[in-house]
Formats: C-alpha cells, structure tokens, sequence
C-alpha cells in the first residue's frame, strides 16, 4: 500500500537499525510523545531490536488517558441525563470514570453513540431536533481542528440542541512538566507528528533551547520511529539539542495554518487537569466566551461530581515515563483491558494497553 | 381536536379481513392461523422445498442410515445490515451451521431454522434472504429440513433474526477439534482475513468511506472433505468467525496447549481491507471472517492439503502462514513484518475505532 509498505520494509529496517547500533555508545533514555507511536513501537516489535543503551519511556500522548477524571465523570453525568445523545469517539466508551463508564451508561438506558467524525454528531442533532445532542470533544492539537468544526457547523445551521464537553490538550505545557519535575529521566523527545502536522514545529524551538534537549519530528510506521529513535541518538551522542523533521514528508516547519486559524477562532488557552498527572498551567484549550452556547459543561447543571481515582493505578507516573507499566502491581491481574483500573489500559493508544497486548509475558518470564 | 378534525363516524368500522398480500410482516403473520400458513406458503416453501419439509409435520423424519457419532452444531445470527455486499443474514446462517459442523470433519445432512421476524419486515426482504439460503443450502448440497417463525412487535428485534442447527455423520474416522494440534503441525488460512467484517462496516454507511469488499460468507464444507482425501491426518479444522485468526489461534493454542506461531509476511490481507483497517484503527487479525478455513496439518501433508485448497472457489488464497511448536504453551505469537516476535493476543472486548 503506497505510503505504508515502504515504511514497513524489512530490509529498510534494518539499514537504520544497523546505524542506530552503530552510533549508539552511552546509555540514553528516549520519549515517544504520542500513544500511537508507544502502540506501533509495542505492534512491530521495534523496543526489541534496539541496542539495549537505548531505553524507550511512553510518553502523555494518549488523549484518552489524559482526560480528566472529573470530565469523565461530567460526561458520564450528562449521558445518563434523559433526554440526552451522548456522542463520542469509539475509545472513550470504555473509559473508567468514578465507578462507571460510557458502556454501562448505554447499558442503563442511556443514548450512549460512536461517531467516527465529530460532524456525524452534528448530523445526529439535526436529526433529533427534541434531543439534546453532546459531542465529548477530547484530543490533543490533532483531533481539535475536526472537533472544533463540529461547533462552527452547528453555528451555521443554527442549531439549538448540539454543544461540545471540550477535554482539549496540548504537548508543549506536558513537555515542559515533564522536563522540569525532579524525577525526570527523559534525555530526548520523539515529537508526535499528527500533532505536528497541525501545529508545526516551531514551539518545540524554546524547550530544545530551554533544556538542552533533542527533540525529532517522528511519524508513526516502523521505519519513522526508527529514523525519528536515529536523529535523536545521533544529536544525544554529539551533545547536540536540535529540533529536526523526521516526518517531513507530513509536517512542515509552520503547519496547517488555516487549521491554527480556526483554533484560534474558536478555542483560548485554559488549564487543564491531566489525569494522573494533575492540574498543568495553561495546557489545553477551551471555548471561547463567543461559543459558549455550544459548552456543555455551561449547558448541564453537573455540579457536584465527587472523583474517586483507583488507589492502585499508577497510570500517572507512565504517562510522564517515570515507571513503565509492568511495575504497576497491578498490570495484567487487578487491571486488565477488560476491568481496566486506569486509562491507559483502554485505549488503543494507552502504553500499559499495548504492552498487555503485545508484551505481557515479559514480567512474568523476566 | 377540531370539528374537522374528528374521524367522520366510527359507526360501521369493522376488522378488516387480513389482506392476503401484506408487503410488510405483522403481528398477524405469527399467529399460528391461516396468515402464518399463507406466509409460509408465499414467502418460505416455494423457495425451500424438499420432501421432508414439504411432509408438513411439525418433525421432520430423515432416513438415514448412519454408524456412529452425529456431530450437532447450532448457532444464532444477527447482523445490521440484513443484505450487505457479497451476502445477507440468510446466507450467512445457512454457511455459518454448514461451516461448524463440517469443521468435525463431517458431511453436513440437514439444517434446521428459526426465524424471529420483526414486525414491519419487507416481506420482499424476507423472500430475498430466503431464496439466498436456498441457493447456499444447494450449494453446500444441505437442504433444510425444519424451521419455525415467530413475530414479535416493532422495536423487539433488529428485522429478523435467524437461528440455525445442523447435523452430520463421519463418513471415516477422524480426531480433529481444537484441542488435537501437535507441536510440528503446519497452520494453512484459505484466503484473505477481514472481508467479511469490513464488508458488514462499510454497508453500515456511518463510515465517510466506501469500499468494494465483499463479504467473504461461504460454504466450505465441499473443501474441507476435499481437503481431508488428501490429507487425513488434519488436526484441527476452524473458521476464524467473530474475533478472526488471532483469536480463533489463540483458542486453539490453549485447547491443545502448545503455542502457535505465525508469520506476518504471510498473512493475506486485501489493500482495500488493510486500508479501511488503517484508517479505522483495527487489525485485520481480528476481524471477523465467514468464508475462510484454518487447517492445522502434520508436515508431511501439507502440501497435499494446499494444492486441493488452492483448487478451491474458496481458497484460491490458500496459503501457509505459520507452525504449532511446543512452548510456550497456550500462547500466540507472531513475527512481525520486521523481524521481532510479540504476543499476538485475544480481542478483548467490542472494537473500537480509535480517536485519531
């Protein structure tokens, strides 16, 4: 298939597997930003054929296990309201709020429906004019351009019944937590290149300069991660602290600058909570005061939700690289993807999902 | 309500006498009485006909002259489109029973079906899918020989459900079930994984995108006995239905306790399968197949078992895709396309198409 097959051939493979050995000389620890690039490292097999020097840390990138607890359970709360279409994306369904999850609020009789776009969710409104119409509107800077068209399509076709439950992130502020916690290990950044394909890559200039880190555009097939896992190796070993496209074949310097434009159109910088990781200043976008009609947290009255996390999970540390997810006590036995303690036993994107799925034999057999 | 909104007088109103003709199924048509017959009449037996069936009795006596054991399966069939690209719900009732009973090794002799049918159904739907299941049971050369309907309200059903038993005797003495695999044994796919599951998606319509897949549904038990005159000593017969390969090996490896491992590179997958696979976020490992055919097979007759699959309609694909090995035991692996080996795992739950 054209644009894939050519990134996962064998022989290519091994070309840069044979540099990465080659120029790997001291003991780095690298961070895969984004959840789909943990999942296709954990899918291919790609952790096992690097020199052991190189040790791969997972990174906050997965929008469903960052969504804060407290909108869970706000989403969960306006789901199971009555006249309410609860519509969100397929993997948020079985994410655990406080006890429940989208699925068992179906399963009670809640209208609970998967949408493969956000603008299905405005069709579904138009379609139910006496319904109300909630789009959970999650995601990182790559999936807020299509989320943010669902409102300015429900403007425009003066609907009265569709608003958005915004859980809106963004990979800068998290880097720089990550960077300035004291319990940091992360000595180069895989930059997650959905991510950058909207955004570009000129904010990562500052955190490169700040830190004196390496920081490497990265795409998402085999041979992406390893050029991306290459170019870093390379500027580690040369003290070098540069940010290079690794993807240029999708990011430009500057990004999709109509899209940056309707971001700025329709959201404004807010704090956010990450869940497991806790509140980071100025990490995500929501509505602007012009959209609020459209904000479903001002629309439904779900005060007084009282969160109540898994004392187990310890979801936030794999989210920041500080622990991988078979040093959780409870990897593969309290928590499962089927009865998952935490978010990132979820999603497709989720590291501790990933190594369950592709690599959960190796704690018992280490 | 207005005056002129008032019906002009209900004095006279009547029941009407049903119309013999409905172009939708109701409540009526599950009575039991002359509406019921008059479906049956119209919409089943021209369609079906055998004379076991056509004896009318509320059994169905089969002279059969059969040593030793019957192997007996039954399945329940839902699916949301009824009619989709390459099938609908009546083939893949009739293919789904032919399939599981003929993965014991046996010669399906008859099909037995149940049909829920939803009030409101196009009776022009409900002759389609059952002229569909005549053509499969002709094919698979198993007539059906019982079968019942029911009605139930709007609202209680998706159109129509259908729930299928077969039956078949051993014509030779085989040991295959899932537990039979031995380390050695050679693992064999018929065709390409994920047609069936794709095809079902994209009929849906709520995807933005199209595709050409067709539903892979067939019958397979012509190749299976194919199969088992060239190579008797076939250890494990499975279609990889709900779940597909991974999980169907992963059933397998448990039941016989040794580990499988596959091959990626072998694996057959359509561009267009792969591509609706891609954008979804799915594997196509763990799509659901209605026509394919895993043979788990000793070396030696291997090769015998593939060329007559390959001679096959169904498994023109046929191909080798991996080996049953000792240990470790119970598990699934697959080496991906560039050279490392991981668990190749159970679907855990319902699939989900990812966020971006």
């Amino acid at each position: 298939m054209k644009y894939l097959d050519e990134f996962r051939d064998a022989d290519l493979v091994k070309i840069v597997l044979d540099k990465i050995h080659r120029v790997t000389k001291h003991h780095w620890v690298i961070m895969e930003i984004c959840g789909g690039q943990t999942h296709s490292i954990m899918q291919n097999g790609i952790d096992q054929l690097l020199p052991p020097k190189i040790e791969l840390v997972h990174g906050p990138g997965c929008p469903v296990c960052v969504t804060s607890l407290e909108l869970v359970d706000k989403a969960l709360a306006i789901a199971s309201l009555p006249n309410v279409i609860m519509c969100s994306y397929g993997d948020m369904l079985r994410v655990p709020g406080s006890g429940k999850d989208l699925f068992s609020i179906r399963a009670s009789g809640g209208q609970v429906k998967i949408v493969y776009s956000p603008l299905d969710a405005v069709k579904i409104a138009q379609a139910n004019p006496d319904k109300e119409v909630v789009f959970f509107a999650v995601g990182f800077e790559t999936t807020a351009p299509a989320n943010l068209m669902s409102v300015i399509q429900a403007q425009s076709l003066g609907l009265k019944n569709f608003s958005v439950l915004v859980s809106q992130v963004t990979v800068p502020p998290a880097m720089h937590a990550i960077l300035a916690s004291s319990e940091n290990r992360v000595q180069g950044f895989l930059a997650a290149g959905h991510v950058c394909s909207v955004m570009g890559y000129h904010e990562y200039l500052p955190i490169a300069a700040k830190y004196r880190i390496p920081i490497v555009v990265t795409g998402f097939e085999p041979l992406d991660i390893l050029n991306g896992i290459l170019m870093t190796v390379e500027q580690l070993e040369a003290g070098s602290f540069e940010v290079q496209n690794g993807y240029n074949r999708v990011v430009s310097k500057e990004g999709n600058l109509p899209a940056q434009a309707l971001i700025k159109k329709v959201y404004m910088q807010c704090d956010r909570n990450w869940r497991g990781i806790g509140m980071i200043p100025m990490s995500g976008w929501c509505l602007r005061p012009e959209y609020v009609e459209f904000d479903a947290e001002t629309r439904f009255s779900v005060e007084n939700i009282k969160t109540k996390e898994s004392e187990i999970c310890i979801a936030g540390q794999i989210l920041q690289g500080i622990k991988k997810p078979p040093q959780c006590p409870a990897f593969g036995t309290l928590c499962t993807p089927e009865a998952p303690l935490g978010a990132t036993m979820v999603s497709s994107e989720g590291a501790c999902a990933a190594y369950y799925r592709f690599a959960r034999y190796e704690k018992e057999e280490s | 309500m207005t005056e002129e909104e008032k019906p002009a007088s209900i004095h006279g109103a009547v029941c009407p006498m049903p119309l013999r003709h409905y172009d939708k199924i109701v409540m009526g048509h599950g009575s039991g009485g002359r509406m019921t017959q008059d479906l049956i009449k119209q919409c089943f037996a021209p369609y079906l006909s055998n004379p076991v069936l056509d004896a009318g009795n509320d059994f169905a006596t089969l002279s059969a002259n059969i040593n030793g054991p019957l192997a007996v399966s039954t399945d329940a069939h839902i699916v949301s489109p009824l009619i989709f690209p390459g099938g609908d719900i009546g083939k893949l009732a009739v293919c789904g029973t032919v399939n599981d009973v003929a993965m014991s090794g046996a010669v399906p002799l008859g099909l037995t079906a149940s049909f829920i049918l939803e009030e409101g159904l196009s009776t022009q739907t409900l002759v389609e899918i059952v002229k569909s299941m005549a053509e499969s049971a002709l094919e698979a050369g198993v007539p059906i020989v019982a079968g019942d309907t029911k009605v139930v309200e709007r609202g209680k059903a998706d159109g129509l459900f259908i729930s299928t038993a077969g039956f078949g005797h051993f014509p030779k003495n085989f040991a295959i079930g899932g537990a039979e695999a031995k380390p050695g044994d050679v693992v064999l796919i018929s065709g390409t994984l994920g047609d069936h599951g794709i095809a079902v998606l994209t009929a849906r319509g709520d995807l933005a995108f199209e595709t050409q897949v067709i539903s892979d549904v067939a019958p397979l038990n012509h190749m299976i006995q194919q199969v088992l005159a060239v190579a008797p000593h076939v250890h494990v017969l499975r279609d990889p239905t709900r779940g597909g390969l991974a999980t169907t090996l992963n059933e397998i490896a448990e039941q016989s306790q040794v580990n499988i491992t596959i091959d990626e590179k072998t694996i057959p997958v359509k561009p267009a399968v792969q591509t609706a696979c891609e954008m979804l976020g799915f594997d196509p490992l763990y799509v659901a197949n209605e026509g394919k055919l895993i043979v788990i097979v000793p070396e030696n007759e291997a090769d015998a078992a593939l060329a007559v699959m390959k001679e096959n309609t169904y498994g023109k694909g046929a191909c080798r895709i991996g080996r049953v090995i000792e240990s470790p035991a119970g598990r699934v692996l697959l080496k991906t396309q560039i050279g490392a080996t991981r668990v190749l795992d159970v679907m855990a739950g319902e699939m989900l198409p990812r966020i971006c």
